[in-house]
């Protein structure tokens, strides 16, 4: 059918209701529910010495004070280590509510239930909690140097130690025996996720029934589900979680349990009634959690064409207080740091510590932009030393596209070898060289000049692997009205699934999108799911919807057959406009909502399709199921491998140091795309968090660990006017590891950002740029350092 | 220590309300809590992501940062009143799903009402004007490009729609 609804730049099913105001976001829900805040701790490390309740008593419309204390059975213990890793030697998780001792500002220590939120916070504010000051751990150095530490019994504060090497040898052989060396000392700084919508718990206990249902603002309610069944020693069966409109993820609500979807739940059991709890933005900040935050030490050993013989890197990752996510981030960026080039010896080694701040989990691109700021400072220091192109240097490194399917030799965060499946990564840097306008840059550069203007051009590229498994599930339904249900387990928060889902079953179906009703995240609907992160909802889910649509369509023919008689044979019937017609006589053919009342052997006359249906003899065959439904399942065997180039030009101001982004290009490759409408606002989405988190967006805790921008006056999330036009190109380089030929878009955007930017301010200011993000202020210091230095250097020369 | 409740009469989208909140109820909860209209957001409550933006007679506010008390004898409109009369999407919701204006939604009703305020001063904005017009409000899915599209779409249709009623009225 050349009409194929996938590919297809439809405007969004969801839109409307959103549009509205009809969305139905955590908050909207549970009017009239009793409201839960929290006193958290307002130091960095401490002992509890003393919690007085006393005066928070009187308040009216207080219900409920809790502690450690009152917490009972599992509820009490710390939380699940979610994905162990045998390098992580000294797993730390909190409890939900901090026993004995507090590691971080914002840690939860009582839980307060209130008649309104109102007066649970009038409470809290009570609630006197005496601290016994331990010396805090706060930033990487101090943390490294191990004179104190976060947790007593976890030595140098280092939970995790990994090595990998990519089996060509010896990287610090390579290095020593190339022509050429260099190192780089790098650093990336803190940032946050920061969703418009915060955080959020909801919960209704059916004592009759012996039901819990919990609503969550979360990128993952199966798992949910799952945590909150074996907290509250619950069976499974008997717990059903519900993901509402979600305002916005990037990876902080994939981590789960939070303390707040155990203790809200227990505490609407405990009570009996509804208990809602909505973080507000600082809460945000200071209890939910953060990334980025890595030092590295890079060698290199090249050629004098810039080949990259060895590599050898060193990173220190900040895990913040505990790791209940376990050490995927680094992993990750330890893993992706090649990004599209081939190196020859490679080695990672990477030191994850414990600091008295939040905990660090994925924010969108989850250790990739810290990778690929490595790889690609690399690359253009490279250059910088040959004086070569910075282009030319990266060429010369490429895989190229007859290499595919290419082993990088590692182990991905999935504990499957990282292979990439497909990709031509020269055309993708030919396009990019073409959209920045690279090869004209010098003539642009002098005509500035001669305005006195300083402008800079730079360049990232990155391959990010996406769509993992172990795998997601769909459920396809007919409805006899005609309307088509797909139910997913996994949750959507912004990405568009209820249209790019129902393009991929709408197709397999023959139906129009209008159709297809798409529902995600609901466990009463489908209770198999893993969750929306990591770029893998489209490439799993859809290829789920597709296995499931699929089954329907096989079953619609088998009934259709036997209905239309006359020696019919499955084989030769087609789904097409909502019927399923011969393909040589389409005049031969049934409603597909007919179909679906024939799937039922008991079936009265309820509707006009029933009726339609009536002049049919056959039904369902027996062995066959009743119900033109079925459920499938996608199982990668591994990852599939996304890639983009961004190319970007920015002026500096002489006098002021100001930074502005001139051009902003990307070129950008994943896979089929199911809907190019989507697919574009997802890079647009994640370039505008690149540029925040290059030139504005940074967590800055003081000496105390003290979080002391936590709120949106400080921790500087870019506006309209930040955020420049951005130019896109996109190629197709069809996944080979799924059927629908699928890579996940959700997070490219953001990853080459910041090494992009810091290498056209470089450019500009034949300076180098190893620290990220940077501000106006940090720059001009750079710029009086390197004088400094360049003078020095002349003195000695002299 | 009971509170003690103010009676609240507001005009909300053209419909005369009644509540009593006690006096440190923020607009934004009194709208959301009181009269049931949860289609404003918080995504700060301090006064800088714009999420929470309705326009009290006709003029943008940050709902967070106004007590409920102090829009006593106020119009407000909020994204449920950018409607058509009809419940069909109004102009600038319409701009909005043409342009793919929205990802999550959570921002997005600030956005709506700030641009509908902003298009009755501006009918003809500039793009460099349509930046600056949404400069103020937060959104942390869309890169913004597409709502600058949307309020350049969005000052189409109107105008179209205007030329529309003017060609009717012409030919009575
Ligand atoms: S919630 Fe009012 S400005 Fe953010
Ligand atoms: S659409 Fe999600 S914050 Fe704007």
């Amino acid at each position: 059918m050349s009409d194929k609804l996938v590919g297809q730049p439809l405007v969004r099913k969801e839109d409307p209701r959103l549009l509205r105001g009809d969305g139905r976001y955590l908050d909207d829900l549970g009017r009239g529910a009793l409201a839960a805040a929290f006193v958290r701790s307002p130091v960095a490390h401490a002992r509890i010495a003393d919690i007085d309740v006393t005066d928070a008593l009187d308040v009216e419309g207080l219900v409920a004070v809790y502690t450690h204390e009152d917490l009972p059975g599992r509820v009490a213990e710390p939380l699940p280590l979610l994905i162990p890793h045998p390098d992580l030697s000294h797993p730390r998780t909190p409890y939900c509510l901090a026993k004995d001792e507090v590691n971080h500002v914002g840690e939860a220590v009582v839980m307060v239930v209130a008649t309104d939120r109102y007066l649970a916070e009038d409470a809290a504010e009570r609630i006197v909690v005496t601290y016994e000051d331990l010396p805090p751990v706060v930033g990487i150095d101090q943390a490294r140097a191990a004179q104190r530490l976060v947790h007593d019994e976890v030595p140098g504060n280092i939970a995790a130690r990994s090595v990998q090497t990519n089996g060509k040898g010896d990287a610090r052989g390579a290095i020593a025996a190339a022509p050429h060396r260099l190192s780089l000392d790098l650093q990336i700084e803190r940032s946050a996720s920061m969703p418009m919508e915060g955080k959020g718990v909801l919960a209704h206990w059916d004592a009759d029934d012996r039901t819990l249902r919990v609503h969550t603002s979360t990128q993952t309610s199966t798992s949910v589900r799952l945590a909150v069944a074996a907290k509250l020693e619950l069976p499974p069966d008997r717990v059903e979680v519900i993901t509402p409109d979600v305002g916005g993820g990037f990876g902080v609500k994939i981590v789960h349990p939070w303390p707040e979807e155990i203790l809200v739940p227990w505490a609407a059991m405990t009570l009996g009634r509804d208990v809602k709890w909505v973080e507000d933005r600082r809460e945000h900040f200071i209890s939910s959690a953060h990334e980025r935050g890595q030092q590295q030490h890079v060698e290199a050993g090249f050629d004098g064409s810039g080949r990259l013989l060895g590599l050898s890197v060193e990173i220190w990752h900040d895990n913040g207080a505990y790791v209940p996510y376990g050490i995927i981030v680094p992993i990750v960026t330890s893993t992706q740091l090649l990004g599209p080039y081939k190196v020859g010896a490679y080695r990672v080694e990477f030191t994850s510590l414990y600091t008295n701040t939040v905990i660090v989990t994925p924010y969108r691109g989850a250790g990739r932009p810290q990778g690929v700021f490595a790889m690609e400072r690399t690359m253009d220091a490279i250059a910088e030393y040959l004086g070569l192109d910075r282009l030319a240097v990266r060429e010369a490194n490429l895989i190229q596209p007859e290499e595919m399917p290419y082993d990088q030799g590692l182990v991905f965060q999935d504990g499957r070898p990282l292979i990439y499946d497909s990709g031509d990564y020269p055309t993708m840097l030919r396009m990019i060289r073409e959209l920045v306008g690279w090869d004209g840059f010098e003539a642009e550069r002098a005509a500035a000049a001669a305005e006195g203007r300083r402008i800079g051009i730079g360049i990232g590229a990155y391959v990010e692997g996406t769509g993992m498994g172990p795998y997601e599930g769909a459920h396809v339904k007919v409805e006899t009205t005609g309307e088509i249900v797909v139910s997913t387990g996994l949750t959507t928060q912004g990405q568009g699934h209820y249209t790019s889902l129902a393009q991929i079953a709408a197709d397999v179906l023959g139906v129009g999108v209008g159709d297809v009703t798409v529902i995600t995240g609901d466990t009463r609907r489908f209770k198999y799911a893993v969750g929306t992160f990591a770029s893998r909802a489209i490439v799993t889910s859809g290829n789920a919807v597709a296995v499931a649509a699929g089954k329907v369509a096989e079953k619609a023919k088998r009934i259709a057959a036997a209905a239309l008689g006359g020696g019919t044979a499955p084989e030769d019937l087609e789904l097409v406009d909502g019927t399923v017609r011969r393909r040589d006589d389409p005049a031969a053919s049934i409603d597909l909502r007919t179909v679906a009342v024939l799937s039922n052997p008991l079936r009265y006359a309820f509707d006009e399709a029933a009726k339609a249906a009536t002049q049919f003899a056959a039904a369902v065959g027996t062995g066959d199921e009743p119900g033109l439904e079925a459920t499938g399942y996608y199982m990668p065997e591994r990852s599939t491998f996304a890639a983009g180039a961004h190319g970007v030009v920015v002026e500096t101001d002489p006098e002021t140091a100001d930074i502005r982004i001139l051009r902003y290009c990307v070129v950008h490759d994943c896979g089929v795309v199911v809907n190019p409408r989507i697919v574009e606002g997802q890079v647009h989405g994640g370039v505008a968090q690149g540029v925040g988190g290059a030139l504005y967006e940074r967590i800055v805790y003081d000496d105390a660990g003290q979080l002391v921008n936590a709120s949106y006056m400080d921790f500087l999330i870019p506006f309209a006017t930040e955020v420049p036009h951005i130019q896109t190109a996109h190629m197709v380089t069809a996944s080979g590891v799924n059927p629908l030929g699928l890579k996940g878009a959700g997070e490219a955007g953001v990853i080459p950002t910041s090494a992009a930017v810091a290498s056209a301010i470089e450019d500009a200011e034949g300076l180098a740029v190893r620290r990220m993000p940077i501000s106006p202020s940090e720059l001009y210091e750079l710029r009086k350092l390197h004088e400094t230095r360049k003078s020095r250097k002349e003195q000695v020369s002299a | 220590m009971t509170e003690q409740l103010h009676q609240i009469t507001v005009t909300v989208n053209g419909v005369a309300r009644r509540a009593d909140a006690p006096a440190r109820r923020l607009l934004a909860d009194f709208l959301r809590m009181d009269l049931g209209l949860t289609g404003t957001h918080l995504g700060c409550e301090h006064g800088v992501c714009g999420a929470c933006t309705v326009l009290m007679d006709g003029v943008p506010v940050r709902a967070c940062l106004i007590f409920a008390v102090s829009a006593d004898g106020h119009a407000i409109t909020t994204v449920e009143g950018c409607c058509d009369s009809g419940g069909e999407l109004g102009p600038v919701q319409q701009a909005f799903q043409e342009c793919h204006g929205l990802q999550c939604g959570f921002c997005t009703p600030g956005f709506i009402t700030t641009i509908t305020a902003y298009l009755e001063e501006n009918p003809k904005p500039t793009e460099e004007e349509a930046r600056e017009a949404i400069g103020g409000n937060l959104c942390r899915c869309t890169g913004y490009q597409n709502i600058v599209a949307a309020v350049l779409r969005a000052a189409e249709i109107l105008r179209e729609r205007d030329a529309d009623q003017a060609g009717a009225g012409g030919a009575a």
